[in-house]
């Protein structure tokens, strides 16, 4: 029920009285109500800005949070009052609501913030007033088509293939987006080219060349040079026709793909050859064919494929469709009309060009587009009289959907432009947030590695170990429980795409290991304990080539799996130095420091060098001979 | 020629339009209306002073201009049936409240027929009752004043109820309802066949308690 009738209902019940005399049968006994009858005051903090109302205020609408017993989880006992923290401004519409029993919209205000309000106490936005009602649908309209927009971007057929396509979806894939294989790139601009070749042709075939000799009559290049443009005409269309059939085999709804426009329009730029092909040689139906011909202008439309603005335009005359049915009946109308009365007035003129309705159609059209050929014009005084108002009029007429049409094109273009924009935008946003996540992985991998798991001595955690917030504490406390859980660890991407590429045995020596560094590459290693004894990683020539330079602060070291000697792998200066058995190949080095790698570091048993604090020099070495290891880090 | 059409026609719009609103704004400065003194209502009715203030803030938020007129009336208590039309029943309770008829029923008028329901007697409770159903106020009930009210009652359940209401309910209550009350079977109930007729039913009775707490 609506607001103030909370206000109302001890009225409507006192009027119930009246009905008492004529009640058939007993009334029923009336609640009890417990609650104390007086107002009081209420107060409500909401991010240290202080409300106050009367409780019979809160209480008109019992479904939300402040008319309910909810509010009660919000109560301070010290400061006595309800503290919400939430943001203080928009509360101010909310209470307003709550007084004036209408929701007003905020219209500088975002409209997802104002519904997560509204959420959170327990209004539906339903009920907002109706002077604003327009605004907030207009306004969450257009976040919808936005946020609409984004996942479309995001689900774009940009992203890669699955592994097991089959050629027909490579290839409609590649025919939809031309920009994700070469191949498709080179197809995309030969059938333009051939496209622009065809049009052209048509169009040159038409001009006069010189005649040839013998005959003094100008002859269409068409005519002079008949072999060599009719060979082109075949070649193009049979280029058009190659690239419909193979667009028909590769489409995934062959029965949507023959109904949609593009294939229409490619339909009908070929069909006139091939119709001309099987026709006889027939006078009369040669003239039907010279007209079929024309249709080959429409091999133009096929351009629409290669251009974005021409698809803009289709869609936006699509969108207006409406305004320019409209156009078109208000203009029709008004020839009508301006037509009979010009032939009207016109009919005594002698010799009059104005013959009947229909003629003075033309001059009707002519006039209000205020073209004005001067092919017909009006003689008499009532026909230059009703003749300049026709022209003023068309002016009209024709000004008024034409703004709505801008405007709709004006949308949509910006529409597209935004998609594209996001298109661009969205993978350097996915790859920021890649990494992001990817932190949270590589502090807890480089916990772990640390020795941070371990119950030794914290002490020389101190060393190396990052200083940690709580929450990460915490938080990785909780994904080691998850590993002891499931018995298996967390690694990164690039150690199981590596495990799964090696597979076998086999390593090779690793005195690439300065290479790497010096690269800075990034590479890591399977850290799998489970496996160590039984992989061998791949060697850093495999992570030369995969260098990639990480724009990450984090040090990414990981753990090689060769542990014959150890099987905890775990080398972490701290930790006893003397059991360093190498079993970490690869390490990561941020590009911010790049440590300096010690040539000779494989074969030679490096000290320890605590004294840098927390720089761990890495070396790799093979699995069989285990040395030391010593990480690098950088901080 | 279109153009000069349009732009006459704006023209008397606007003229229209600004005569319009000065009658709208002398409408609205006519209707604001300030109640009596806490003091006088105190005096008045039956409320004590807090109950008085919550009332009037209540009242205040639902009609800032101090008044309710029948329409808002009407539409404040068709909320509360909304399976039925109430239309008719809040159109004689309007009449028993606005006691100096004047179209509107203000703070005073509210407040003072409330007291009455929650805190009256029974004699006046029943009073009340009386003259709310006595449509045209000249002392009697007659069977058509009261086929007004039953029908006005029974349109407020509205359709869906269990039994049917059929077309002859309400004139087979209001028999029953003079059956009890006209003593002299002269066709009308007076008010003090009413007041005796009531006082002598337990039920009536018991129901006048129902309603004391409500505020």
């Amino acid at each position: 029920m609506a607001a103030g009738v909370a206000t109302w209902l001890p009225f409507a019940r006192a009027a119930a009285v009246g009905w008492l005399p004529l009640a058939q049968k007993t009334m029923p006994k009336p609640p009890v109500d417990k609650k104390s009858r007086s107002d009081e005051i209420l107060f409500v903090n909401v991010s240290g800005l202080r409300f106050q109302t009367w409780k019979n205020t809160l209480d008109r609408y019992p479904d939300t949070l402040l008319g309910s017993s909810e509010k009660e989880f919000f109560y301070n006992e010290e400061t006595q009052e309800y503290f919400f923290d939430r943001d203080p401004e928009m509360f101010r519409h909310i209470l307003n609501f709550f007084r004036t029993g209408k929701l007003h919209y905020p219209r500088h205000e975002c409209i997802q913030a104002f519904e997560e309000e509204l959420a959170f106490y327990g209004i539906i936005p339903e009920i907002i007033g109706d002077c604003c009602m327009e605004e907030y649908r207009d306004r969450k309209k257009e976040n919808q088509e936005r946020l609409a927009e984004d996942t479309e971007a995001e689900n774009a057929g940009d992203a890669p293939l699955p592994p097991g396509a089959t050629l027909r979806e490579r290839l409609w894939r590649a025919f939809e987006n031309p920009h994700t294989s070469t191949m498709a790139l080179v197809f995309y601009y030969v059938t333009g080219f051939f496209i622009a070749v065809s049009v052209i042709a048509n169009v040159v075939e038409t001009v006069p060349c010189r005649p040839i000799k013998g005959s003094i009559k100008d002859l269409p290049c068409g005519e002079k040079f008949s072999v060599a443009f009719f060979c082109m005409d075949t070649a193009c269309v049979l280029i058009f026709s190659f690239e419909y059939l193979m667009r028909l085999y590769a489409a995934p709804s062959r029965c949507d793909f023959a109904r949609s426009v593009m294939s229409v329009i490619d339909v009908v730029a070929i069909l006139p050859f091939y119709i001309g092909l099987v026709m006889p040689e027939n006078e009369e139906v040669s003239g039907a064919f010279v007209t079929l011909r024309v249709f080959r202008v429409f091999r133009i439309f096929k351009f629409s494929r290669h251009s974005q603005g021409l698809r803009i335009l289709g869609c936006t005359l699509q969108s207006c469709a409406s305004e320019l049915g409209f156009l078109l009946f208000s203009l029709t109308m008004a020839v009508i009309i301006f037509a009979t009365v010009m032939f009207y007035a016109e009919k005594g003129t002698k010799g009059t060009n104005f013959t009947s309705i229909p003629a003075s159609f033309w001059y009707t059209i002519v006039t209000m587009t205020t073209l004005g050929y001067g092919d017909m014009v009006p003689d008499s005084i009532a026909g230059k009289i009703f003749g300049s108002i026709c022209s003023l009029s068309g002016v009209l007429v024709i000004a008024l959907p034409v703004p709505v049409i801008v405007s709709n094109f004006s949308r949509i273009y910006h529409q597209n432009q935004r998609a594209d924009k996001m298109r661009a935008q969205q993978k350097v946003r996915q790859a920021r947030i890649r990494m992001a996540k990817k932190g949270a992985t590589n502090a807890f991998l480089q916990h772990k590695e640390d020795g941070g798991l371990q119950d030794g001595d914290s002490g020389s955690t101190a060393l190396c170990v990052k200083n940690r917030s709580a929450f990460e504490h915490q938080h990785h406390h909780l994904l080691h429980c998850l590993e002891k859980t499931t018995n298996h660890e967390f690694t990164d991407e690039v150690t199981y795409s590596e495990v799964c590429m090696t597979d076998s045995v086999g390593f090779r020596t690793s005195r690439s290991t300065s290479l790497s560094s010096q690269q800075g590459a990034t590479t890591s290693c399977c850290s799998r304990r489970a496996k160590r004894r039984a992989i061998r990683l791949a060697n850093s020539t495999v992570s030369v080539s995969r260098g990639s330079v990480q724009e990450l602060d984090t040090l990414h070291i990981t753990k090689t799996p060769a542990g014959t000697q150890y099987p905890q792998s775990r080398s972490s200066l701290n930790a006893r130095t003397e059991d360093l058995k190498l079993n970490c190949d690869d390490y990561t080095a941020a590009i911010i420091s790049i440590p300096t790698p010690p040539a000779n570091t494989p074969d030679e048993s490096l000290p320890n060098s605590p004294a840098i604090p927390g720089i761990l020099r890495n070396s790799r070495s093979n699995t069989y001979n285990i040395q030391e290891t010593v990480k690098i880090s950088s901080l | 020629m279109g153009a000069l059409m349009v732009i006459f026609s704006l023209q008397k719009d606007q003229r229209r339009k600004r005569t319009d609103s000065v009658e709208d704004e002398l409408e609205l400065s006519a209707v604001r209306h300030r109640p009596e003194g806490l003091e006088q209502l105190e005096a008045l009715t039956r409320f004590n002073r807090k109950e008085l203030q919550i009332l009037y803030r209540g009242f205040k938020n639902e009609c800032p201009s101090g008044v309710v007129n029948e329409d808002t009336f009407k539409d404040i208590y068709s909320q509360f049936f909304p399976q039925g039309d109430a239309s008719k029943y809040a159109h004689f309770l309007f009449n028993a409240f606005d006691t100096n008829k004047d179209g509107s029923v203000s703070f005073e008028d509210f407040v003072m027929g409330l007291s009455i329901l929650l805190r009256g007697s029974v004699q006046e409770k029943l009073n009340w009752a009386f003259n709310l159903y006595d449509i045209n106020k000249d002392g009697y009930i007659t069977k058509e004043e009261m086929l007004d009210i039953m029908k006005a009652i029974y349109d407020m359940m509205g359709k869906c109820t269990y039994p049917l209401v059929k077309d002859d309910t309400p004139r087979q209550h209001v028999e029953l309802f003079f059956q009890k009350m006209d003593k002299n079977k002269d066709g009308v109930v007076t008010i003090d066949e009413f007041i005796d007729c009531c006082q002598n039913d337990e039920n009536i009775m018991r129901s006048m308690q129902l309603f004391e707490n409500v505020i």
